[in-house]
This record gives structure tokens, C-alpha cells and sequence, in this order.
């Protein structure tokens, strides 16, 4: 596990990671439904290639979180720097394109399309060729999805999934479709892959194994990684850094032995002992 | 495995292509034969221009899953921009058939124009406000054109939409006189050229649809936010889905009025929209082959029925809801499905025995 440093801004990155930009810091992020505060000061420095974690109680505003970083909602305040570039007024296509993928808490496949069409339209902006090409069939068309063929088996492999290539996404069973999604945000070629509730619904073995396919993609593919999960095994196996939000508020940040012993958190979790 | 599913599709389309084909030579037989009655004659170019709106719906309503209502106006704007060219191009060329290529070529690009102008403001819309805005949409192109005044003389064409006779010079005609339609009009539609324009449609419908484009239309359809989430630009490709569909039922407008003497504003009203929109939900959406079929049965069938007289609607009435159960109803389905396994069991037992 490497060692957190902190950064002169606000954040911590791991060690290796230092000299290196961040690629996201959120600073004083924040969003207002009709007064009520969903999120408020949020703060968050993503190193290069770290994994990283977000936890906190149900209805804490994690996944909004996630929202306000991929333009689902705009940020009612405070900045967003990705890869150095603030990402204000950018719409959830453009956010995307400049480097933010990410997944669902509620799975939100192409249900009618096979699975190696979900794999193509995630690869959408990176297949180059024009409409009419596509119609007219022109040498062009064919080169591209030759192209995008043999890349989205290549990322199903991840998963070891390129058996079920032509199945409906609908049809797969729930793990499947969870692994599906992150395949997909894959496809977009991020910088950095937001990951909501990936162990969500799947058992033990099963969360083993994801946990070695997300270190795989952060080693694989050389980017940073951001997660919510519940599953405590699963944040405290492989996070480096770990932000804990309650009621829209981060209460503490640290490496996963600071979090396990923070006094804050355990009271967020399990509530204040009684006095006496 | 990629092979298996490129052959899926595209032996799926090759079927259709080939029903088509098989369809235009078996009638171009029996036409040479004499073996077709001349009402069924006079239903082939009809035909072949509804097939052409029901396919090109089924790109809207089943592929990009946004319900229209007002598919018939754009039929309308086809078919009057190709009245208007064709009238006006008559007075040059000779070939019956480059005159109406190019009235369908501007009926289409006429209609392509209607949808873009559309498309953009109300394609923000979705589900049931979107019907609203493409019904009332229809009923404005019926508008439009029933206040229409188009004719030509020596000086060339000459519009209007305030006053209700135009002012031609010698040799002058008119070619749209506002709610009386166009009148005496050639007609140079043939069922070749109605052959030909299904062919295209099918070729442009198939290869949008197995492309990229085609993706993120149904990528939009099945799951907008995911869609967004992965880069892909909502406003631009349900755009690009409308705008095709359009120019399509623009061409197909073009067919259908130039098949006729005489066309009217009210003929592609409301009811049309709504009898190509039964059209697509019969044939099953996204279906293009059931879309065919479903069109070309219900445009005969009217015909067929004169011998009920009296009770021709009804009788098209239980057809519509025999069809419907019959492609809906799961109890039925399961039914038919097990017969249809049962008899390919009996053949592959049989095969085996021969073998």
C-alpha cells in the first residue's frame, strides 16, 4: 500500500504520485436543491494513478458527488479541476470526452443491444468515421469497425467476458451486467473512472475478484480510479486515499487505518456512545 | 463468433432485400400475363409510397423509440414541392422518369428542411409532449398548404399565400390552388421507380442502423443518461434519425401524389399519421420487414374488402385487432412458437431418418 502524502493545496495523493498533477481536485464543490445542501464544501484531490475511496452512510450525497463530477447536475459552487482544466459549464458529454468515465449505482445498460454493441458505443468518440461513410459502407467504415471489433473483445477480456459477446446486455445476470458497465466506461478511454457501488449485489468471491480487476485497470490502463462502495472489505483492500462524507459534508480523509480509527466516522457509522 | 453475428443481421436484411425484390418481379409478371385486376394495379404505387413512410417511421418511432404523430406532414411537404417541380420541369424535359428522379430528390430535401426546423426545437422534448408538438405540426403543414397558391408562367414560378388567384400571363398554369389541391397533374409515378425508392430506403435504413450512428441512436433510445455518459450527443443523433425519416416520407410524398391526377392538402392529415404509425406497431417496432408487410396488407385490404360493401370497415376493423392480438398476445405467440418448433422437429427427425 503506498504511503499518502500530503499536497501543498489541500489534498493527498499517494507517493508515487508526487511531481505528477493531480488529475481531479474539487475545491469548495457544492450543490442547493431548493435550500437544502445535497453537497456542501466538498473538497477532493485525486492523484494520477490512485485508487481512491468514497464512503459514507446512506443519503450522505456520495453519488451526488459523482453527479456534480461528471456535469449530471451543475455544481451550484465551488470548482472542479480535471487533468488541471476546470470543467465549469462543460456539459456531461463534453466532461466525458475531457477524461471522466463512470458507472451507475443503479445499473443503466443498453438493455436491447448485445454486449459487444454496449463495448462500440462507449468507444463512440473514438471511432472515426462519418455518418454518411457508415451508410455508403466506404473503406472507412470497414477499417473503423474491424478496429472496434477485435479493441471491445479485447476489453471484455478483462472480465473474461468475450464468450458472451453476443448475448443481450438485458439477459446477463446482475455481476455480469455491474462488470459490463465498467467495461463500457473503459471504452471511453478515461483518465479517470468513477466507480458507484461496483461490489453492489455481488458475494464474497465474487468482490475478491473485482478487487484484483480494479488494481488490473489501474495498472493496465494507467489511470485513477474513484469509488463508492459499501462493502468495507473492498474500500479498505485496495484504497489508498479515503474521503468519508456525511449529511453532503466530508467529516474525515485519510489512508484506510486513519479512517478505521477515527473517532468522527465511527460515530457517523455507529452512532455517539452515551455519556456515563 | 463475429461471424455468426454479422451473418445473423445481415442474412436478415438480405431476407428482406430479397421479399422486396421477389415481391416487384412476381408482380411485374403477372402484370406482363394480365393476371392483376386493374384496382390492384392502381394499388401498387400507393403501396410502394406507404412502405416507404411505415420503414421510414419505424427509423423514428422503433430504432430512435420517440413517438411521432405528425409523420404525414412530411409527406405532405414531399409531395407538394414535388407537384410544384415536376409541374414546372414538365414544360423542359422530356423523360417522364429523370422528372420525377428530381421531383423526389427536392420533395425529399423539401421535407429533410421541414425536419430540421422542426426537429431542433421539439426533439428536447420526449415521450407524450413530443407527440403533442409532431400532431400539431401535421395539422400546421396541412394549414400551410390548403392557403397555398403556386403556378407559372412565361416570367417562372410565382407563389402565393395571401391572395387567392394569381395573376399568370398567357400560357400560365396553376400548379397547387390552395384548398382544391393540385389538379391535372401527369401521372408519371411508375411501380418501378416505387420499387427502386423502397430499395433505398431499406439500403440507407440498414447500414445507418449497423453503423455507428446507429448505436448511438439506440444507445439514446435504451438509456439517455448512460448515452450522455459516454459522450454521445443526444440532440444530434435524434436529430439525424428524424431528419433521414423525413426526408424519406418527403420522397415518398413525391411517389404517391405523382400517381394521381388530382391531390388534395387533407389527404395526408391526421388519419394518415396515424394509419402508418398502425402500420409500424403491427409490423413490431424496429422490425423492418414486419413494417413491409404490415403496410402493404393494410393498404390492399380496403381494396379486397368492396365485396362486403356496407361492412368493409368493420371487417377491416377485426382484421386490425386479429393482427394485433395475433403479434401480441404472449399466450398466442407461445402457441404458434410451439407448433413452429414441432414441425421443425418432425423435419429434422425426418432428415435424420433419411440420412
Amino acid at each position: 500500500m503506498a504511503k499518502m502524502v500530503p499536497l501543498p493545496s489541500r489534498g493527498m495523493v499517494p507517493e508515487r504520485d508526487i511531481g505528477k498533477a493531480p488529475i481531479l481536485e474539487a475545491t469548495h464543490l457544492g450543490i442547493e436543491f431548493g435550500g437544502l445542501k445535497a453537497v456542501d464544501d466538498f473538497d477532493l484531490t485525486v492523484g494520477r494513478t490512485e485508487i481512491a475511496g468514497l464512503i459514507g452512510p446512506n443519503g450522505a450525497g456520495k453519488t451526488t458527488v459523482f453527479n456534480l463530477l461528471t456535469k449530471v447536475y451543475q455544481p451550484t459552487s465551488g470548482t472542479v479541476l480535471l487533468d488541471g482544466k476546470d470543467t465549469h459549464g462543460m456539459s456531461a458529454i463534453q466532461v466525458n470526452k475531457a477524461g471522466i468515465a463512470r458507472t451507475f449505482q443503479n445499473i443503466r445498460l443498453f438493455n436491447n443491444l448485445t454486449v459487444e454493441d454496449n463495448v462500440k458505443i462507449g468507444m463512440h468518440n473514438h471511432i472515426k468515421y462519418n455518418t454518411i461513410s457508415g451508410i455508403l459502407r466506404l473503406p472507412k467504415y470497414w477499417i473503423e469497425e474491424n478496429r472496434a471489433h477485435e479493441k471491445a473483445l479485447s476489453l471484455l477480456e478483462i472480465f473474461d467476458m468475450q464468450h458472451l459477446a453476443e448475448h443481450k446486455a438485458g439477459s446477463l445476470p446482475y455481476g455480469a451486467q455491474r462488470r459490463l458497465e465498467i467495461v463500457r466506461a473503459l471504452a471511453t478511454e478515461p483518465k479517470l473512472l468513477l466507480l458507484d457501488e461496483p461490489a453492489a449485489g455481488m458475494n464474497p468471491s465474487e468482490t475478491a475478484e473485482l478487487m484484483d480487476n480494479i488494481r488490473k485497470i489501474r495498472d493496465t490502463f494507467n489511470i485513477a480510479i474513484l469509488l463508492i462502495e459499501h462493502d468495507m472489505r473492498l474500500v479498505m483492500g485496495i484504497c489508498e486515499g479515503i474521503a468519508v462524507l456525511n449529511y453532503g459534508k466530508i467529516i474525515a480523509k485519510g489512508s484506510p487505518e486513519e479512517i478505521q480509527n477515527n473517532q468522527t466516522v465511527i460515530e457517523a457509522y455507529l452512532g455517539k456512545k452515551k455519556e456515563g | 463468433m463475429k461471424q455468426a453475428k454479422m451473418n445473423r443481421t445481415t442474412r436478415s436484411n438480405l431476407i428482406t432485400y430479397l421479399m422486396v425484390i421477389a415481391f416487384f418481379v412476381i408482380f411485374q409478371i403477372l402484370i406482363a400475363t394480365g393476371n392483376v385486376s386493374s384496382l390492384l394495379k392502381g394499388q401498387l404505387v400507393p403501396i410502394c409510397a406507404y412502405v416507404v413512410m411505415a420503414i421510414s417511421l419505424n427509423l423514428v418511432v422503433g430504432v430512435s423509440g420517440e413517438l411521432s404523430l405528425g409523420h404525414a406532414g412530411f409527406m405532405s411537404a414531399g409531395a407538394f414541392s414535388g407537384i410544384v417541380a415536376a409541374g414546372y420541369l414538365q414544360t423542359m424535359m422530356e423523360s417522364e422518369t429523370l422528372v420525377l428522379l428530381i421531383a423526389m430528390i427536392i420533395g425529399g430535401i423539401v421535407a429533410a428542411a421541414a425536419g430540421v426546423i422542426v426537429g431542433v426545437p421539439i426533439l428536447r422534448l420526449s415521450g407524450d409532449y413530443l407527440a403533442i408538438v409532431t400532431l400539431a405540426f401535421g395539422q400546421i403543414i396541412k394549414s400551410i398548404v390548403e392557403n397555398l397558391y403556386v403556378g407559372y408562367d412565361a416570367n417562372g414560378l410565382q407563389f402565393s399565400m395571401v391572395k387567392n388567384t394569381l395573376e399568370l400571363g398567357e400560357g400560365g398554369k396553376m400548379l397547387i390552388t390552395g384548398p382544391m389541391g393540385a389538379n391535372g397533374m401527369a401521372t408519371i409515378s411508375t411501380f418501378t421507380m416505387g420499387f427502386v425508392l423502397i430499395m433505398v430506403c431499406l439500403f440507407v435504413i440498414f447500414n445507418l442502423v449497423n453503423s455507428k450512428s446507429g448505436r448511438a441512436i439506440m444507445a439514446l433510445r435504451d438509456n439517455k443518461i448512460a448515452a450522455q455518459s459516454v459522450g454521445i450527443s443526444s440532440s444530434k443523433y435524434k436529430l439525424l434519425a428524424f431528419v433521414v425519416s423525413a426526408a424519406m416520407a418527403g420522397m415518398a410524398g413525391v411517389l404517391f401524389a405523382l400517381n394521381f391526377t388530382t391531390v388534395v392538402a387533407s389527404k395526408f392529415d391526421f388519419n394518415t399519421s396515424i394509419l402508418i404509425l398502425v402500420f409500424v406497431v403491427l409490423g413490431g417496432l424496429g422490425n423492418m420487414r414486419g413494417s413491409i408487410i404490415a403496410a402493404a396488407l393494410l393498404t390492399v385490404l380496403p381494396e379486397l374488402l368492396r365485396s362486403f360493401a356496407d361492412y368493409r370497415m368493420l371487417v377491416y376493423a377485426i382484421f386490425l385487432i386479429l393482427m394485433m392480438l395475433a403479434t401480441n398476445n404472449p399466450k398466442l405467440k407461445g402457441f404458434l412458437q410451439s407448433i413452429s418448433a414441432k414441425i421443425k422437429g418432425a423435419v429434422g427427425k425426418g432428415g435424420e431418418a433419411n440420412g
